[in-house]
């Protein structure tokens, strides 16, 4: 096989402009991610709606790893799983990858070493480049060969898919902006592979790019990041948590904004700088503890919040209980993976939503805020703070590792300057001045709520914190009567709740009659799906959930449709469930679309589950 | 137990502190604790040491774990704050409330079930990050709460009520805190109410975490014959290794100062240590390890002020946090605002 193939006939020779996916198939740790992540910045800075997808291994070095971008002029980005163009890196997984392309599609291959014949296809078109071979020849260091092979293939797909090599090229150099050298051998290499592929190949190929103005008002941003933001913005000064994937960059990303935005400079009598951190950040020993902490201080009057995912949901179970018995506020980010147990870390899922609704022993509900991208992720963050000290309880917001890990084009975030924090119902010394006496669960307001103090404050405020039975005044009582007024209180705050929190995004469609509810990350796919299905005549309403407990319309909804499809990522329709639950919705009308094998959904998923279930 | 419900006739002779309060106004609710438990020594001597010290009650936060011993902040001090937390998080919950408001005074209750084996993992942590304190262990050697199973304190050999063995070799808290750098570690008997205060005291007033062990018998489930954690085996065998006038306490007796050795406060008070046994140095880590290893092979209680330095940075200063409690920075200080927003998100594009 040459390096240069002509396309076959059956190749689709029809030009398709901002609308194709790309799959790149790499050996993880090999430097891979930031090639790819320079590709996808240059089409959102070209303007053109675009996602990319990691999906990568829980491995630090040598195993398989994948990287999908979707271009779409019409902001249609969740997962595709038509790739026009495999970038087949990694030999390992060159069989099964050249499979993916579809019919008419093309393979990028390094052609450095001849092609195995028997791993080639009729009806898809192979681009071979030496990549490894010029490396070779362009790069003294076995290091520098290996890193600079992804940026020399970056060069090869400008060229290809018409990405403007301008804005690539500038991208370089802000990346290496502080290292020369660098900056010159990855520009060398960029060059490289872009001036190969306009010698050697038909570029550029029939899908490929034209700038537009679609992401003006737009940033990539990732969801942990936007979290540490939302985290950063609402006030949060103490937070404390413990490493686990995907959540840990919620606060490596708060920690380097604190540093940035809560560090002041203190000059020493001795002449020295020094700093003052307006935030205190504890590596906990474990998820209790992290929890515990967060429970600690905001006991004490501080907003605190900890980051974890689903196994370190299951080691704070009895501390939610606790958080929830006892009223003390904490906000918590439960950046969903792949379970159960371990399962697959570095995986998507939607698994934890019934472990976080009842989390702990007991008669127990929290207040959830489910995310659909970066955006309400940063949103969310703050509201969880509002909502958290508002009612007095454990607020979880859960994201999950799709939207958490990779990057989006979200609408630029803006921040309103007249926000003031939500602190709920908290006494002060001048408030307990006027009181006859303070008791800690009584005096509730139109949300059962009840009025706090804050240890440090007034004696005349002080009461005991318990988890064990305790009456409205706080103290200890093993009366059923004086047991239960307080726990049937809190079913009654829990409920209230919901007209405080985010309700559901509703689009409605003419003649629909089937209705469509959803969750968090899904729901670009799941509109888009909406957007299909309408177009093959099947009309369908669509409902994205985004908090719990339900809102009214939620019921509302469900009532107003003969049949709801409910589209999750889990296999025990968690979120139906939970509807089925708390809602008292006959069950026979909701059906169950279920994605759970770790990648982000697809539109494709959603419509052939409906298309299914209907009978074609 | 002082903690008994009192009239409340103000007594002209009580004695007032620097604030004007008497011993009444740290006193509790009612102990529910069996009558003659150690726990509640504990409690009166806590009582008598806050009152001494003259910390406002409203600047004083008590916690707790589960436990019979983790009931008492009840019973103590009814106008401060109180948090009786789960079973071995007591250390996670006053880390984070500590984070948040340094200038509070912790004392933190706990038994040796709740510190020793559920919250093992936890107190090493705390003893670590050096949260600044007062930890107290009241350490029975059974669970009394769950009705005298061994605990992780008991010592091989000791028997159970029912006469069973412990096979396992004990945790002595003191030895492993000293090994995790814990910057202040004392051991007392509950029913030696005169050292006792004093070293709570001490505890109180040290800046950082200060551990202290306090052997309180549980009469209900372990105060038999063959329990090494007694008060008859406790008394018996008992070698005090320090004495000390306790920081801000005036000195009324001669202190010899010969063979005396002065550590001291970082409120710039001197602890003076006195009765030390020659060549017993409170300064040396690993000298105090092994004399208190030395003697627990002889089937000895060590007690006294064991260790001590004031000079470790404590959480605090290692995060350099602002000196007055996080909770009391404004949000204008906290939120960088529309402008910043728009700045950083140059970086997003
Ligand atoms: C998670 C959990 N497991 C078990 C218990 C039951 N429990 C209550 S107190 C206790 C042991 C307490 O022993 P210790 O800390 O020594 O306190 P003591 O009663 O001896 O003072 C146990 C096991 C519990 N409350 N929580
Ligand atoms: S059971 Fe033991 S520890 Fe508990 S109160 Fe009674 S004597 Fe004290
Ligand atoms: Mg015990």
């Amino acid at each position: 096989m040459t390096t240069l193939d002509t396309p076959q006939d059956l190749a689709a020779t029809q030009v398709r402009v901002n609308d194709f996916a790309v799959k790149l198939a790499n050996v993880n740790g090999t430097g891979s991610a930031s090639a790819n992540g320079l590709l996808m910045r240059a089409i959102f800075r070209m303007g053109i709606p675009v996602s990319g997808k990691n999906l990568f291994p829980s491995n630090i070095q040598g195993l398989p790893t994948w990287y999908e971008i979707r271009v779409n002029g019409s902001g249609w980005t969740a997962r595709a799983l038509d790739y026009d163009l495999m970038v087949a890196m990694n030999a390992q997984t060159y069989a099964a990858d050249v499979t993916e392309v579809r019919s008419g599609g093309y393979v990028l291959y390094d052609s450095t070493w001849p092609l195995d014949a028997a791993l080639a296809r009729d009806d898809v078109t192979f681009l071979g480049v030496p990549l490894t071979q010029m490396c070779v020849e362009a790069f003294e260091r076995p290091k520098e060969r290996l890193l600079l092979k992804n940026i020399c293939y970056a060069g090869v797909l400008v060229a290809l898919l018409d990405i403007d090599i301008d804005v690539v090229a500038t991208l370089v150099d802000e990346t290496f902006a502080k290292n020369e050298r660098l900056r010159e051998s990855n520009q060398r290499a960029l060059r490289m592979g872009y001036d190969y592929a306009r010698e050697h190949l038909s570029c550029p190929l029939p899908f490929h790019l034209s700038a537009m103005d679609a992401t003006r008002d737009s940033i990539l941003i990732d969801g942990n990041t936007a979290t540490a933001l939302g985290c950063l913005y609402a006030g949060a000064t103490v937070a404390a948590w413990y490493p686990i994937t995907p959540s840990t960059s919620v606060m490596d990303n708060f920690t380097s904004l604190c540093r940035t935005h809560r560090r002041q400079a203190v000059h020493r009598p001795d002449g020295e700088i020094d700093y003052r951190n307006d935030y205190l950040i504890v590596q906990a020993e474990d998820e209790l503890a992290a929890l515990g902490m967060v429970l600690g201080a905001n006991w004490n009057g501080a907003r605190a919040f900890t980051a974890t995912s689903g196994p370190g949901i299951s080691l704070m179970n009895e501390l939610l209980g606790f958080g929830y018995y006892t009223e003390i506020p904490a906000v918590l980010i439960d950046v969903q993976r792949t379970g159960p147990s371990t399962g697959m870390p570095t995986r998507t899922q939607q698994g934890d939503i019934l472990a976080c609704a009842y989390a702990s022993h007991g008669d127990t509900k929290h207040l959830l805020l489910f995310p659909a991208n970066p955006a309400e992720c940063f949103d969310f963050a703050v509201r969880a703070f509002d909502l958290a000290e508002r009612f007095q309880t454990p607020v979880i917001v859960l994201t999950d590792l799709d939207i958490g890990m990779n990057d989006w084009v979200v609408p630029s975030l803006t921040w309103d300057d007249a926000y003031l924090p939500d602190r709920g119902r908290v006494l002060t010394s001048a408030d307990l001045d006027v009181m006859a006496e303070f008791h800690r669960f009584a005096d509730e307001d139109a949300d059962f709520v009840t009025p706090r103090t804050f240890p440090g404050e007034d004696s005349r405020g002080a009461y005991f914190v318990r988890g064990s039975g305790h009456d409205k005044y706080g103290g200890y009582t093993e009366i059923p009567d004086k047991y239960q007024e307080v726990v049937d209180r809190l079913a009654l705050k829990h409920a209230a709740a919901a007209g405080h929190m985010p309700g559901p995004v509703v689009e409605r469609r003419d003649r629909a009659r089937i209705g469509v509810i959803t969750v968090g990350s899904c729901d670009l796919a799941v509109r888009e799906a909406a957007e299909l299905l309408d177009a093959t005549g099947l009309p369908v309403d669509v409902m994205r959930i985004r908090s719990f407990p339900f809102q009214a319309e939620v019921r509302e909804f469900m009532a107003a449709h003969e049949t709801c499809f409910v589209i999750e990522q889990n296999r025990d329709a968690q979120l139906r469930s939970l509807l089925v639950l708390e809602t008292g919705v006959d069950q026979s009308k909701l059906k169950s679309v279920l994605v759970y094998g770790g990648f982000p959904l697809s539109a494709k998923h959603v419509v052939d589950g409906i298309r299914n279930s209907l009978g074609g | 137990m002082p903690s008994i419900a009192k009239p409340l006739v103000p007594l002209q002779h009580l004695q007032r502190n620097d604030l004007g309060l008497t011993v009444r106004d740290y006193e509790g609710a009612p102990s529910t604790l069996c009558g003659g438990c150690g726990h509640d020594s504990v409690t009166a001597a806590l009582i008598e040491a806050l009152f001494k010290l003259g910390i406002p009650p409203h600047k004083i936060a008590k916690l707790s774990g589960i436990g019979c011993s983790s009931k008492t902040p009840a019973y103590f001090v009814r106008g401060a704050h109180g948090f009786n937390s789960v079973h071995g998080r007591m250390a996670t919950i006053a880390t984070g409330a500590n984070a948040a408001n340094r200038e509070l005074t912790y004392v933190g209750i706990s038994g040796d079930g709740d510190s020793l084996s559920i919250g093992l993992g936890h107190l090493a942590h705390a003893i670590r990050r050096n949260i600044n304190m007062l930890y107290v262990i009241e350490n029975n050697g059974v669970y009394g709460l769950t009705k005298g199973q061994f605990s992780a304190s008991a010592d091989i050999n000791s028997k159970s009520k029912k006469g069973e063995p412990n096979l396992l070799p004990p945790i002595d808290p003191i030895v492993m805190a000293l090994s995790l750098g814990a910057t202040f570690v004392a051991r007392a008997f509950s029913g030696d109410k005169d050292r006792l205060i004093p070293i709570l005291q001490a505890g109180l007033s040290h800046k950082g975490f200060a551990l202290i062990d306090v052997i309180s018998p549980c009469i209900q489930f372990n105060d038999h014959e063959g329990s090494t954690k007694s008060y008859l085996f406790t008394r018996q065998h008992e070698v005090t290794a320090t004495d000390f006038v306790p920081p801000r306490e005036e000195i009324v007796a001669a202190v010899p100062d010969e063979g005396a050795i002065s550590v001291t406060m970082h409120d710039g008070t001197a602890m003076r240590f006195r009765a030390v046994p020659e060549g017993y140095d409170p300064t040396d880590r690993q000298a105090v390890a092994r004399f208190v290893e030395d003697h627990r092979a002889r089937g000895e209680v060590v007690t006294g002020l064991l260790y001590a330095d004031d000079t470790v940075a404590d959480l605090h200063d290692l995060n350099k946090t602002p000196a007055a409690a996080l909770a009391s920075v404004t949000y204008d200080r906290l939120c960088p605002g529309s402008d910043a927003l728009v700045k950083l998100q140059a970086s997003f594009r």
